[in-house]
């Protein structure tokens, strides 16, 4: 007897408890080190509030834990919350009912004032209802230079791509290479989109990405974005990592010269201990077209049964926005927040630029809002096809105007 | 005796009379049976079907019924992925099936040969077997590395210039494959043609002995056909091992460098989930349903056509 009733006190007191507190699982992919640091900084946020973060991080990059996360929403076994890229990825799970209107937190919390550029909440948005909260502008158009590997090969750290280009010769001659850059076909898609705006210009990608027309990209802009990419691969040709962080860390050893990478090379300069401005330089839009995308990560949350679970998710959501979790997790991952009421007096020497080209107006939709995963995929391999040969640019450009004119 | 024998025929006449049905003799068995059926129909023809309807489709992330005829399959055989896909599957295919038949005869014939401490190099063969092909993957990828793994120790004997790094050189990556797939599933086949050898009648071998012929020949002439059996089923065990062909790519390539080592496996995989098209992936895998069904209906035929004639 005296057994069953201390069962029945432990039963009692974990389903008490289970009331009180709710155990969240959140899925991302941030397994890096500098981006590990940022998603705890969520963690420490969610468990001051006196309920538990299960952390369910997926390795890999997103394209290995896409599938994973919409195959556990659509197998009916839905995490509490989940990363994923806003923009075109999860609008069927909207449409099919599968993912929680968070219109009524938004609302309370007025995101529609807060949020900076309002394009971040455009995205979350379907039919007037919004589904997801916006956590961290990203942008992609950033190369990243070491200033040692320049110092080794006796040069000028450049200040745009031709100077790069200019002086990639000396830096082999040191022994070193050029470009960073990992095998990977979202990487090399991502480099490939960056030199376009660069080099072809805001007006002609739009007409590509946004308008989807084949002509404009057969034209002789993108003709000047495949030839600049034959040279990349040549600076890129000892390069041979594969992940981003491999390629990010080449350059902080001095290695490798740049990478053209996202923001989110920032957080491992970090981690290494490297000062913005002595040991490396960040040149957004490669120091010729100051622009940056506001693609970025965005926290989603699929429909529950349990109310508690809701409520919960919703809080979440309230505190992922919320000033001091804003300041902590962007100043950690190198991003930039959602939000341009906040103090960021702490963010390093290139977060400053970003910031400043991002109150300029600086800015354009990412690739993300624009393509379908459909089309982005097709783009990925062409890209990882012609990095990888000795496709000319004629041949490149012509495949990737075909897929341009399938694109939906 | 004649009534004895007369009485089970009797009781098994009057059931046969009672129940006319062939359907419910051995009834018990067949009730045990219902649920593999179920599943064989279900699962296997009914989720074969779903696809190959769902592959006229244009669905995207999920199914949908808006019916566009062929243009998946245009559409796959335009795309470049694709065809390397099929061209990389054929070259690891012949490879793969030439050299593991080849290479599992060989050593199973040798082990036949009454050698010393056969049952430790049977061991030792069959090891490789029992990894995974995704730690069979790492395992090669490492190995191969020029930075750390074999290249790098021929060239600390003192040979600076060898190069061997098929996973980073674009044209012989699948051999790099190759090399990894056949390290891990020779060892069964020769387990298989051991059971064979080990089959054959000790009187052939003394009969062939008695007409003078030699060792090598009588394998070829003798032994061989007489294994028909034997060859047939590790056929179809390499056969099936080559089109199902994934877990080893991801791990030790993920289909790079670029896509010069993609399989058809890769892209319908990622096509259904990756960019979010099941229409696509869907048409690929009816594909590659085809090329197994056209290679095993000629067999089947062949194989238990064959057995009836004799």
């Amino acid at each position: 007897m005296r057994l069953t009733t201390k069962l029945l006190a432990a039963t009692a007191m974990v389903s008490a408890s289970a009331v009180s507190a709710v155990e969240l699982e959140v899925t991302h992919w941030w397994t890096s080190g500098g981006e590990a640091v940022a998603v705890g900084k969520f963690a420490k946020a969610w468990e001051a509030t006196g309920n538990t973060w299960v952390d369910g991080a997926i390795a890999g990059s997103g394209g290995t834990a896409r599938p994973i996360i919409i195959s556990r929403i659509l197998g009916g076994d839905p995490m509490g919350a989940t990363q994923l890229n806003h923009g075109r990825q999860a609008e069927e799970l909207i449409e099919a009912g599968l993912m929680l209107d968070l219109t009524d937190v938004a609302e309370e919390q007025g995101w529609k004032d807060i949020v900076n550029p309002s394009s971040l909440l455009d995205a979350c948005t379907l039919d007037g209802r919004i589904y997801c909260a916006p956590v961290n502008i990203h942008s992609w158009q950033w190369i990243w230079l070491s200033h040692e590997a320049y110092a080794t090969a006796g040069v000028d750290v450049p200040s745009n791509w031709s100077e790069f280009a200019a002086a990639a010769p000396k830096l082999e001659e040191a022994g070193l290479v050029p470009l960073a850059m990992g095998q990977q076909g979202w990487q090399q898609n991502g480099a490939f989109g960056v030199m376009t705006i660069a080099i072809a210009g805001l007006d002609a990608w739009r007409k590509v990405v946004v308008d989807k027309d084949a002509d404009a990209a057969r034209g002789p802009e993108y003709a000047a974005v495949f030839e600049a990419a034959v040279d990349a691969r040549a600076f890129a040709s000892n390069s041979n990592v594969q992940d981003w962080n491999q390629a990010t860390n080449m350059v902080i050893t001095g290695q490798a010269g740049g990478q053209i990478m996202g923001d989110w090379a920032q957080g491992e300069f970090q981690v290494a201990g490297q000062v913005a401005g002595e040991d490396y330089t960040c040149l957004p839009g490669l120091g010729v077209n100051e622009i940056l995308d506001t693609g970025g990560d965005a926290f989603y949350f699929p429909v529950q049964d349990d109310p508690d679970v809701e409520a919960a998710q919703k809080e979440l959501a309230a505190m992922l926005l919320s000033p001091d979790v804003q300041v902590a997790f962007n100043l950690a991952k190198g991003s930039l927040p959602v939000r341009g009421d906040v103090d960021l007096s702490a963010a390093n020497d290139c977060m400053q630029k970003g910031l400043e080209i991002l109150a300029a107006g600086g800015v354009m939709p990412s690739g993300d809002m624009n393509l379908s995963a459909d089309t982005q995929t097709q783009i990925e391999d062409l890209m990882a096809q012609f990095w990888s040969s000795d496709m000319s640019a004629s041949d490149a450009q012509e495949k990737y105007a075909d897929i341009i004119s399938r694109a939906d | 005796m004649t009534v004895a024998s007369d009485a089970p025929a009797q009781t098994a006449q009057s059931k046969a009379a009672s129940r006319p049905n062939k359907l419910f003799r051995n009834l018990s068995a067949k009730i045990a049976s219902i649920p593999m059926i179920l599943t064989a129909l279900v699962v296997f023809v009914g989720g074969t079907t779903w696809t190959v309807v769902y592959s006229f489709t244009n669905s995207r992330m999920l199914p949908r019924e808006n019916f566009v005829g062929f243009d998946q399959y245009v559409r796959l055989w335009e795309t470049d992925r694709w065809i390397i896909s099929i061209k990389n599957l054929a070259i690891y295919g012949v490879c793969s099936m030439i050299l593991t038949l080849t290479i599992g005869f060989c050593l199973a014939a040798c082990l036949d040969r009454k050698i010393r401490f056969e049952n430790a190099f049977r061991t030792i063969f069959l090891y490789p077997f029992a990894l995974s092909f995704v730690v069979t993957g790492l395992a090669w990828q490492w190995i191969l590395n020029p930075q750390f793994g074999f290249q790098s120790v021929v060239r600390g004997w003192g040979w600076e210039s060898f190069t061997f790094d098929p996973l980073n050189n674009p044209d012989i990556v699948m051999f790099g494959l190759l090399i990894a797939g056949l390290w891990q599933g020779t060892g069964l086949i020769m387990c298989i043609m051991l059971a064979g050898l080990r089959g054959i009648d000790d009187d052939i071998w003394k009969a062939a002995k008695v007409d003078g012929i030699g060792t090598i020949k009588t394998y070829v002439v003798v032994i061989i056909p007489m294994m028909r059996p034997v060859f047939i089923t590790a056929l179809v065990l390499i056969a099936s091992g080559i089109i199902k062909l994934y877990d080893l790519v991801v791990a030790q390539t993920n289909g790079g460098p670029g896509l010069s080592s993609e399989v058809p496996a890769k892209y319908v995989i990622e096509y259904m989930f990756r960019a979010q098209n099941l229409g696509q992936g869907f048409a690929a895998s009816t594909m590659m349903l085809c090329s197994v069904v056209i290679i095993l209906i000629p067999w089947a035929y062949l194989e238990f056509g064959g057995k009836k004639r004799g």
